[in-house]
């Protein structure tokens, strides 16, 4: 019995929240960025027997400036650090990023002087994907918690997290 | 007369058509190129390093991750030369097993190779089929070894496990959904003549060059020369198998494009006589404290418990000296020299990297060609980033 009753169909009611959050969501363009074996399996996702474009993902942007999401697919290298550094600080905000694999999130295998043991030591990791590398179904499964993690962002917080995040 | 001014242009390390983080320094002149330098190690792994401090059993795991487009063939490599250097003898079973599982991974590298080479030339559809018929391949890899990519299910002396109950089965589907398949590119692509006219006379290397090169794999046979490690030194039985090297005249992209579908038709003749003939017998050689007795005889037979539990905690020891063993990987001739000194771990390992050598001729490929040529030949190569760094 009340306001939303006197109210045409034709007008929907959300908080400004659900409704950024949504958009960010339903159209998070992935940087298309391969370093190794995780980037094949990234491709595979991508391809008609995972088929990503089910989530709306299927426009892999080549440049960094187009791009919501990094998947860092593979191992960092110590010469690709600041690549990797420059290439997070060319796109716009909101971005997130999704370590994919062993090698990204932690070194994986090669605890040695050539890789960077974590990508989350130069740049800040929103979602991990364990694995080595990860299957299709995992990678997605990765997604789709990143997009629960989305749903419950607010644009008060961000405002703060934009400012510490920049640069 | 006016100054004669240059433009250098920087491609990569991010870049879709470098297959990887190859990064390219391109120097123009209009749209001819006049200098062009590869520079690589974004993907430095230190993978020979790791190994040095790794088992000899364990080392096997950081092959895989090298040449991740044909992790089975870098298996392949690598145990056959820590079995040299061992000096065991596998199975007869196993050798045709390691041949079928090998020719598959062949197969599974040239379709990738496909996909990604007719995307940098416009094809886009290319991906989607090729890797419909990948995913078949990596059907076999995860009932053979429970992973999609890096099974390291080819181990020294023998293989990890038994091989699937169902594998004869699922390797004819992959026969025929790759025969299938091959009708599809050839379809697409052979005649197309936006194709033709983006590969043909493009990226030429002579056979003088490629060998002066030391180029290897579908790089050297592109340009006429017959030589195919599997007929010319072989290994793990490859003599028992009827076969012939592909091979093709002008060195040209276009070429290299009908070389390695042949190959895949070679692979298939050589995966399917395998199927047909696979022998009876062990999965593992026999052979006491270096290579893991039977999982039934572990857990009845005292011996072969002792000796399960001395290999997992502190391997095997290998004599002091040298080996060098080269395989025809599905990128060219892969070799591993491996140094023992008397210790469980290995002294020194160092690959032959057949991507590394051919990426080499690039300079020679394009200089004095077109600027978009260059992808085609990046392309044509048929690199892989984890193969070249290491």
């Amino acid at each position: 019995m009340g306001i939303e009753e006197k109210i045409p169909d034709s007008i929907i009611l959300t908080t400004l929240d659900k409704m950024v959050n949504w958009s960010h969501r339903r159209s998070m363009w992935p940087l298309g960025f391969g370093l190794a074996c995780c980037a094949i399996e990234m491709m595979s996702t991508f391809a008609p027997h995972f088929d990503l474009a089910r989530y709306g993902m299927e426009v892999m942007r080549p440049s960094p400036r187009q791009a919501d999401l990094m998947i860092v697919a593979g191992r960092v290298s110590m010469k690709m650090v600041p690549v990797i550094k420059t290439l997070y600080e060319q796109m716009p905000n909101p971005k997130w990023v999704l370590s994919m694999g062993a090698c990204a999130s932690c070194g994986g295998v090669f605890n040695n002087y050539a890789v960077l043991q974590g990508v989350d030591r130069i740049i800040p990791v929103d979602v991990y994907v364990p694995g080595c590398p990860p299957r299709p179904e995992q990678l997605m499964d990765g997604i789709l918690k990143l997009y629960e993690k989305v749903d419950k962002e607010s644009l008060k917080d961000k405002r703060e997290d934009w400012g510490r995040r920049v640069g | 007369m006016p100054e004669q001014r240059t433009v250098t242009l920087n491609m990569g390390p991010q870049h879709p058509s470098t297959h990887g983080v190859l990064r390219v320094v391109v120097e123009l002149d209009g749209e001819r190129v006049v200098k062009v330098t590869p520079v690589v190690g974004y993907l430095h792994t230190g993978i020979e390093k790791t190994m040095e401090s790794k088992l000899y059993y364990q080392a096997l795991v950081c092959t895989d991750r090298m040449d991740y487009l044909a992790p089975m063939s870098n298996n392949l490599g690598y145990c056959l030369a820590v079995e040299k250097l061992m000096d065991i003898e596998v199975p007869e079973k196993v050798q045709w097993a390691r041949v079928c599982l090998a020719e598959l991974t062949r197969i599974k590298s040239h379709l990738v190779w496909l996909g990604t080479h007719s995307i940098d030339l416009g094809a886009m559809s290319m991906l989607l089929y090729t890797f419909r018929d990948r995913e078949s391949i990596i059907d076999v890899y995860e009932a053979c070894g429970g992973q999609r990519m890096m099974t390291s299910y080819i181990r020294i002396g023998g293989l990890a496990h038994e091989l699937p109950v169902d594998f004869d089965k699922k390797v004819r589907r992959v026969v025929k959904q790759v025969n299938e398949g091959l009708a599809d590119y050839e379809n697409l692509l052979t005649n197309n003549e936006i194709f033709i006219n983006r590969t043909r006379n493009v990226a030429v290397i002579s056979a003088e060059d490629a060998i002066a090169w030391s180029l290897s794999g579908p790089m050297l046979r592109g340009s006429g020369v017959k030589h195919d490690l599997r007929k010319a030194n072989p290994y793990s039985g490859y003599e028992n198998f009827d076969f012939e090297i592909a091979y093709g005249k002008n060195g040209d992209a276009y070429d290299r494009y009908l070389l390695r579908l042949k190959e895949i038709r070679q692979s298939l003749r050589i995966i399917n006589q395998a199927l047909d003939g696979m022998p009876e017998g062990p999965y593992r050689a026999r052979v006491p404290g270096v290579v893991l007795p039977p999982k039934e005889d572990v857990l009845y037979k005292m011996e072969s418990m002792i000796f399960h539990f001395k290999i997992i905690t502190e391997g095997f020891k290998a004599p002091v000296g040298s080996v060098y063993q080269a395989i025809e990987s599905p990128k060219g001739e892969f070799g591993f020299l491996i140094t023992g000194d008397g210790s469980n771990r290995p002294r020194r390992v160092r690959v032959r990297p057949p991507s590394f050598i051919n990426l080499a001729s690039l300079p020679r490929l394009v200089e004095g060609g077109m600027f978009s040529d260059v992808v085609c030949a990046i392309g044509s190569i048929d690199i892989v980033l984890g193969e070249v760094d290491r």
